[in-house]
């Protein structure tokens, strides 16, 4: 039997490093020489910090060319970056870099163009904590993940893929230590896209994929 | 659980709760103190007046002080106030030398509260010097800037950034404010209280009171900002944009201020105010006390439209509240008013009187978009700026300092 299951939450700071582009040459340079923290941030705190929710841009440069550069060219080509298909950070970065780079030499007048308010660069700083919570068997779950706060799901399942070498979440990991075949489970669990989702759209997919593979009304 | 979060948690959801006693575990029996310049009146103090009861119930020895002046000291921090949002004041060296002379009287006043606490936090530049009077504090001090910071007038600016840079970190509410530093600047947007008087759920015969403040014609559609009586929230333009909409429109206006301790300004404002007013019998103009939270609550509630024109806006907390009652809020685009209104979902921001006007006749004229707009805006609020996410923040905040650990701390 695997160690039970620690349930832990994270709070995020955000923290301004001073660091503005004013135009997209600026971005292209200042994001090359960023610190992976605030890539992280721009692509991922969003969903723990107060914003309104834009379907359109998951993340912060595809926002920021929209609305600060009415370039919906690179902001539709910055929206399809999808973190959780790079190996790292650092290749995240990269491709944000390859993107902007593009877009310079696709079009000079984009070249000139300032930016009605510049983008500043943010990064997070975390605190991870332990809320005493154990699940002993991935039965458990159905109960326990409704009472779950935002930062928990946060942790499990987006955070998790900076810390696990395959990038999935921490609960299919978990369940892929037990003898009993939970693979249908978990095979459901790591198709589901965190980038698309708000938090908690994202707690009610993974609830609802635990009721729906060990047979219990997802009304509980 | 007791009583104070319980009825939290009715609105937030228990799992939100149970995430700040968590944190706050951590911080048991903390000394946290938090110091201002008044008890009434502004979005700080009534902050503070929430805040600190919930501190106290989560396990934190928190208080709140709160520094004394003269008519002298407040003229120079509210010339301080104009500077740092833009206005080109200017300070000579005995109004700074009395700011700092009133700072040391206070300093010693507080020695041994802020001496011995664990954290502290300086709010806004009235009380910033304190720093440097206690050479021997045991505590992390943080000074939390709720003004509009983002082209502060320069040498206002530097003067202050000499207080301010020894601090162990500092806080803002947007990043469009955070300065050059030598500290961590981290942003932590503000926020309201649903259960406060000021935005709690009220009756009918409350809500009903707000009509007798004047003579409100409660079958006319009614645009209501409120607000001290400060330049920057620009009552003048919001008049003007009153005029320019009632030329098609039935409408009244409604603008309702207070006073607040360290604003001296506001009496000289109000009289601008009534004078562009003209005796309009549709611009109804109220000088409310600092404790009339019931009155502003029902005024907002019996709006049709909130308005917020500022110029500058370190966040606006009546936008917040306008929002949270299910209301469009038309708002200057500036500060923490772009945080809050997202135009055409949660209301829209402008810029100038006439785009106001605008605003103003196009939502009185489609009370089904208002509508659709008010219940996005609520649960805008819900989800973000209630006190419960500015809390959580704060503890974070004060565990990352008081662990010391690097960018992700792990306990």
């Amino acid at each position: 039997m695997p160690k039970p299951f620690i349930i832990k939450d994270c709070a995020q700071l955000a923290i301004a490093t001073g660091i503005r582009a004013n135009n997209l040459p600026e971005l292209g340079e200042r994001v090359a020489s960023s610190d992976l923290d605030c890539v992280y941030y721009h692509f991922w705190g969003g969903l723990l910090r107060p914003r309104f929710d834009d379907p359109d841009f998951r993340n912060d440069f595809a926002a920021w060319a929209f609305h600060s550069m009415n370039d919906p060219v690179l902001a539709e080509r910055l929206s399809i970056i999808i973190p959780t298909q790079h190996k790292d950070f650092s290749e995240l970065r990269n491709i944000l870099v390859e993107v902007i780079e593009d877009r310079l030499e696709e079009d000079d007048k984009v070249y000139l163009r300032h930016a009605h308010h510049p983008f500043h660069f943010i990064k997070s700083r975390m605190v991870v904590f332990d809320t005493g919570i154990r699940v002993k068997n991935p039965e458990e779950f159905i109960d326990i993940i409704p009472g779950l706060d935002i930062g928990s799901l946060f942790y499990h399942f987006i955070d998790s893929r900076r810390r696990l070498n395959d990038e999935h979440d921490d609960f299919s990991e978990w369940m892929d230590s037990f003898k009993k075949d939970y693979s249908a489970i978990i095979n459901d669990l790591r198709t589901v896209d965190p980038y698309l989702n708000t938090i908690p759209e994202l707690k009610d997919l993974v609830h609802g994929i635990f009721c729906e593979h060990l047979h219990r009304s997802e009304i509980t | 659980m007791n009583l104070e979060l319980t009825a939290y948690a009715d609105i937030v959801g228990d799992d939100v709760i149970n995430h700040l006693k968590q944190l706050a575990s951590m911080l048991k029996g903390l000394r946290v103190v938090h110091v201002n310049s008044t008890r009434q009146g502004g979005g700080v103090a009534e902050i503070l007046a929430r805040m600190i009861p919930l501190k106290n119930e989560l396990g934190i020895d928190a208080s709140w002080e709160v520094i004394e002046g003269d008519t002298d000291f407040y003229e120079t921090t509210k010339s301080f106030h104009n500077g740092l949002q833009g206005n080109p004041v200017d300070l000579t060296k005995k109004e700074l030398e009395h700011y700092e002379e009133v700072n040391h009287e206070n300093a010693e006043n507080l020695r041994d509260i802020l001496t011995d606490a664990d954290v502290v936090f300086i709010h806004d530049p009235q009380p910033a010097p304190f720093l440097s009077h206690f050479p021997k504090r045991k505590g992390v001090w943080i000074w939390r800037c709720h003004i509009d910071v983002s082209k502060p007038h320069p040498p206002v600016w530097k003067y202050l950034r000499n207080h301010v840079n020894d601090y162990d970190a500092s806080i803002w509410s947007l990043s469009e404010f955070a300065r050059k530093l030598e500290h961590p600047q981290y942003l932590i947007p503000p926020s309201i209280d649903p259960l406060s008087d000021k935005n709690r759920d009220l009756s009918e015969d409350e809500i009903d009171e707000a009509y007798k403040l004047a003579e409100i014609d409660p079958d006319r559609p009614k645009v209501v900002q409120v607000s001290r009586y400060d330049r920057f929230k620009d009552p003048v333009g919001v008049i003007e944009a009153f005029r320019l909409a009632k030329r098609f429109l039935n409408l009244q206006l409604i603008l309702a201020g207070g006073d607040a301790k360290d604003d001296p300004e506001g009496a000289e404002v109000l009289e601008e105010v009534r004078e562009k007013a003209d005796g309009d019998p549709d611009i109804h103009i109220l000088m409310l006390p600092a404790d009339a939270n019931v009155q502003i609550n029902a005024l907002q509630r019996i709006a049709d439209i909130i308005i917020q024109k500022s110029t500058k806006e370190g966040f606006g907390l009546t936008v917040t509240e306008g929002l949270w009652k299910g209301k469009p809020v038309i708002g200057g685009a500036v500060g923490g008013i772009k945080l809050q209104i997202i135009d055409h979902h949660t209301g829209f921001l402008v810029h100038t009187p006439e785009g106001a006007a605008m605003r103003m006749r196009y939502l009185i004229m489609r009370p089904e978009i208002r509508e659709d707009m008010g219940k996005k805006a609520r649960r805008f609020i819900l989800e973000n700026f209630l006190l419960t996410r500015h809390l959580r923040e704060y503890l974070t905040l004060m565990v990352a300092h008081v662990t010391k650990s690097g960018d992700r701390i792990v306990l």
